[in-house]
């Protein structure tokens, strides 16, 4: 009997526990939506901030947030597809991939404010590029690498032998089964990891701090700067000027977020195949 | 069987050579892929190189030792000791993981072993969704909401550890459960069964065989967690306080090796910016070490 | 041209072992199909050793795979059959760490010949997998994949070669008014007659079947069994088969292969015309295999 109530006393804990991940969750949402509905408005999310208290909206940081991150994206997409095509078709296991996969751990692990740092000393200062979407795209694109070559390998991982032979068994070379069969079998899963990466880096603030700049302007060339979401965000929370329009940021890079994860689930529901 | 010997009378087709053209493509494809790949290598590479060239004045003019271990961090007087803010960073990673873990790993463990399907498809995107909310959120929520409550508790205004703690605990949560969960998945589904057939209950095998036998995956989830905290920024920096002291108490302010780069990052010159990529350099290393751990860890398992 | 009465007496047996002579009584009947004569030898194999690593899994294979006719590959599980049918489109070349020696000649042509492109070989010599495998994209794109390979573009060209192909893998009927359906949706063993048409619109000559049949509904496989009858005047069909049955009504010679003791090669033990093989094998461990004494 005692062991009855030793199980039910711990898996009432484990419930605990798991309740109180989803409370806290529910928690957050709830707490922002109820505050920052309130301004969210159309004029919000046209309008340019202005004065000392930041009224107005909030405009210019939202294009710059998508600005960034479809950059950053268009950066980082293609070479990390490409890289997870190499450790997963091409490479044959050994010392070479071993420091691949643990540059790609390691960059993963890098703290946000050491890319922002980098990135600062690389593309703002060495390079030229200076305080610009082009700097902070580049450093944001390093951050999303390891996660987007991640999800693909999985995904091309995924994709059973057997469909690769399908394709060798009738004549086709290497590149031929990997572009026509491969990738478009794993593509739903890849999508999915670049949404969610980019959602990500949506979420980033370290990184864009330092190579972005502050400048609350709509950026038109990537040699623009611009301040995103993030960033107006806390500067607001930190001076405490305008807290309306601090909920009001913080639910839309909410909703934001919120949609990058469900279009990646609704991606994969709807086109896995393999 | 005069004519066993075939192979001469039918030589007549041809097998097409490889060409060369065939032969270029696809070691050029092949070089273009590994060049991608080496991105991640070149990436960590340039980071290294970057940080630590810009970090180098700190180490030779001021001293490995003076800016590791000094004690006062005052640019003003430039004195660059960085000790208090190690000290905080530490502080605040462990406080975090003695609240979070728990959670974590008991979420992992209520996923894996006792949620239904349909409970399941609750937690489970909720923990992934945690794990999206952006830093600065994390952090604005903690100072309109935690530094209040903290605030009346230890009778300050509420920036210090203890805020710290419950906010980075919770970012915490889903890196440790999401890992933590493929470990417990992994162990195969025959280990319980022998549990249970000997009369075990849940909890029993949860304790004395999942849970055991998925340990070295945990572990490495908490080390990855541990760098998330760490290295977290924002939130940090946002409820610390950002005073660059010893810790003197869950609710008095300290500051962290991230914070105090991101307080002085606006205005410092020379030296003092050297010391801030020093820090930087630290942090990487950090991160890099803690890598290396959980690769050498997983190597005890296999 | 060799003497078209065809038919020079398969090549035997293991280590050189005297093969049963003349056999060319064209008398023999085969239950779907009568033929007037096989050709001549497609694929010529002298001596051929295969390895995983260390690990002999053939050694000393000999055997001529005549054009225009059914050889079937017998013997127990892992006896090293369905490796030894890899090795004709070098398909095992896609494992690291397997070696082949000896000769293997295609129209008397070295298979595995200094610079031969496998690439081109196996588009000549196709494969049918004993898993069904469709790519996941439809039906017509399926059919298609090969002939667009090979840069065709036009849309009057593909249509006609899908249609074809599907024709000759018998699925015509069934998917002509769903072509645009996704492949996986098509039952396990319309999946298996799609993969067969897709590998026909690369029209090889050679068209390797590695125990197509073993994971299907009885429907199809008649189906199957049936367009290996119609299409083997035009392609020579080698196909691996643990069904015995399956062997005696589909195949013109056969090949029995066996693996005596574990960890040691296989070995070829008999081929001849299926006729001799299946009522009066000339090797004793034939004739056990064959009653069902092992394996």
């Amino acid at each position: 009997m005692e062991k009855r109530i030793a199980n039910n006393i711990a898996v009432g804990v484990l419930w605990v526990a798991a309740g109180i991940t989803v409370a806290v969750l529910g928690a957050i949402i709830l707490y922002v939506l109820v505050n920052g509905v309130r301004v969210l408005s159309p004029e919000f999310i046209v309008t340019r901030p202005h004065g000392v208290n930041a009224e107005g909206g909030i405009g210019p940081t939202i294009v710059s947030t998508m600005y960034v991150t479809g950059l950053a994206m268009l950066i980082c997409a293609p070479v990390a597809v490409l890289a997870a095509v190499y450790l997963a078709e091409y490479a044959h296991q050994g010392r070479v991939v071993n420091v691949i996969r643990f540059a790609a751990d390691s960059l993963a692990s890098v703290p946000s404010i050491v890319m922002g740092l980098f990135g600062f000393a690389l593309f703002v200062e060495a390079m030229g590029i200076g305080l610009s979407m082009l700097s902070a795209a580049l450093a944001l694109a390093l951050l999303m690498l390891p996660i987007v070559m991640r999800a693909t390998e999985e995904a091309i991982r995924a994709v059973p032998r057997y469909i690769r032979w399908g394709s060798y068994g009738m004549g086709a070379t290497k590149w031929q089964t990997v572009s026509r069969v491969v990738l478009p079998a794993a593509a739903p899963r890849i999508i999915t990891g670049i949404v969610l990466a980019t959602g990500r880096a949506v979420g980033e603030t370290a990184v864009v701090f330092y190579t972005m700049g502050q400048a609350i302007n709509i950026p038109i060339t990537p040699l623009d700067s611009g301040r995103p979401m993030t960033v107006h965000l806390y500067l607001l929370a930190v001076d405490g000027i305008n807290l309306p329009a601090a909920y009001g940021t913080a639910l839309l890079l909410m909703i934001m977020i919120l949609g990058f994860n469900l279009s990646a689930r609704w991606i994969l529901k709807r086109y896995r195949k393999v | 069987m005069s004519t066993t010997d075939t192979s001469s009378s039918v030589a007549r087709g041809t097998l097409r050579l490889v060409s060369r053209e065939t032969q270029v493509k696809e070691w050029l494809l092949a070089s273009v892929f590994f060049a991608c790949a080496f991105v991640a290598v070149l990436a960590v590479a340039l980071i290294f190189a970057f940080v630590g060239w810009k970090a180098w004045p700190i180490f030779s003019e001021v001293g490995i030792s003076e800016f590791l271990f000094g004690r006062v961090w005052a640019s003003s007087e430039e004195l660059y000791g960085i000790l208090p803010l190690i000290q905080g960073s530490f502080v605040v990673t462990l406080g975090a993981l003695v609240i979070g873990t728990p959670l974590a790993v008991g979420t992992a463990v209520f996923l894996s072993e006792i949620a239904s399907p349909g409970v399941r498809a609750v937690v489970r995107p909720a923990v992934e969704l945690l794990a999206g909310i952006p830093s600065v959120v994390y952090g604005f929520f903690g100072v309109v909401v935690v530094r209040p409550i903290v605030g009346d508790l230890t009778g300050g205004i509420g920036f210090g550890p203890l805020t710290a703690w419950v906010i980075l605990a919770i970012m915490i949560v889903p890196t440790i459960a999401a890992l933590s969960e493929d470990a417990l998945r992994s162990i195969p589904m025959g280990i319980r069964e022998a549990s249970y057939a000997m009369g075990a209950t849940t909890w029993q095998t949860i304790r004395k065989v999942v849970v055991p036998a998925a340990k070295i995956g945990i572990i490495d989830a908490i080390i990855l967690g541990m760098g998330r905290a760490i290295g977290e920024t924002m939130a940090v920096l946002m409820l610390v306080g950002n005073a660059p002291q010893f810790f003197a108490g869950i609710g008095q302010p300290i500051s962290t090796l991230t914070s105090q780069i991101v307080m002085d990052m606006g205005y410092s010159t020379g030296t003092h910016r050297t010391a801030l990529f020093g820090m930087a350099a630290i942090l990487f290393l950090i991160s890099m070490g803690l890598v290396l751990t959980v690769r050498l860890v997983s190597r005890l398992r296999d | 041209m060799t003497d078209a009465a065809g038919a020079t007496p398969p090549v035997a047996t293991e280590a050189g072992a005297a093969a049963p002579a003349a056999e060319r009584g064209p008398g023999e009947a085969h239950r779907h199909h009568v033929h007037a004569a096989v050709g001549e030898t497609k694929v010529h194999v002298q001596g051929l050793n295969f390895w995983y690593g260390d690990f002999n899994a053939l050694t000393d294979i000999t055997v001529d795979i005549k054009s225009r006719a059914v050889t079937a590959f017998i013997g127990p599980s892992g006896c090293g059959k369905s490796t030894f049918l890899r090795c004709m489109n070098r398909m095992n070349d896609l494992i690291p760490g397997t070696r082949v020696e000896g000769t293997m000649l295609l129209d008397g042509a070295d298979i595995y010949g200094p610079g031969v492109d496998p690439v081109d070989l196996r588009r000549r010599v196709g494969m049918i997998f004993q898993q069904p495998n469709p790519f996941p994209q439809s039906i017509y794109d399926n059919v298609a994949y090969g002939p667009r390979l090979q840069g065709l573009k036009r849309k009057a060209d593909l249509d006609a070669i899908v249609e074809e192909s599907l024709r000759r893998a018998n699925l015509w009927k069934e998917v002509k008014d769903i072509l645009g359906r996704g492949g996986l949706t098509l039952s396990g063993g319309q999946q298996q007659r799609l993969c067969i048409a897709r590998v026909l619109a690369v029209q090889p000559e050679v068209l390797l079947m590695d125990e197509p049949c073993s994971a299907i509904d009885p429907t199809s496989v008649q189906k199957i069994e049936d367009l290996m009858a119609e299409i083997k005047d035009e392609v020579t069909i080698v196909i691996v088969t643990h069904n015995m049955q399956q062997a005696a009504r589909v195949s013109d010679f056969t090949a029995f292969f066996l693996q005596e003791v574990a960890g040691e090669p296989a070995v070829l033990v008999e081929y001849g015309r299926t006729s001799e093989i299946f009522t009066s094998p000339s090797d004793k461990r034939t004739e056990d295999y064959i009653t069902g004494r092992f394996g």
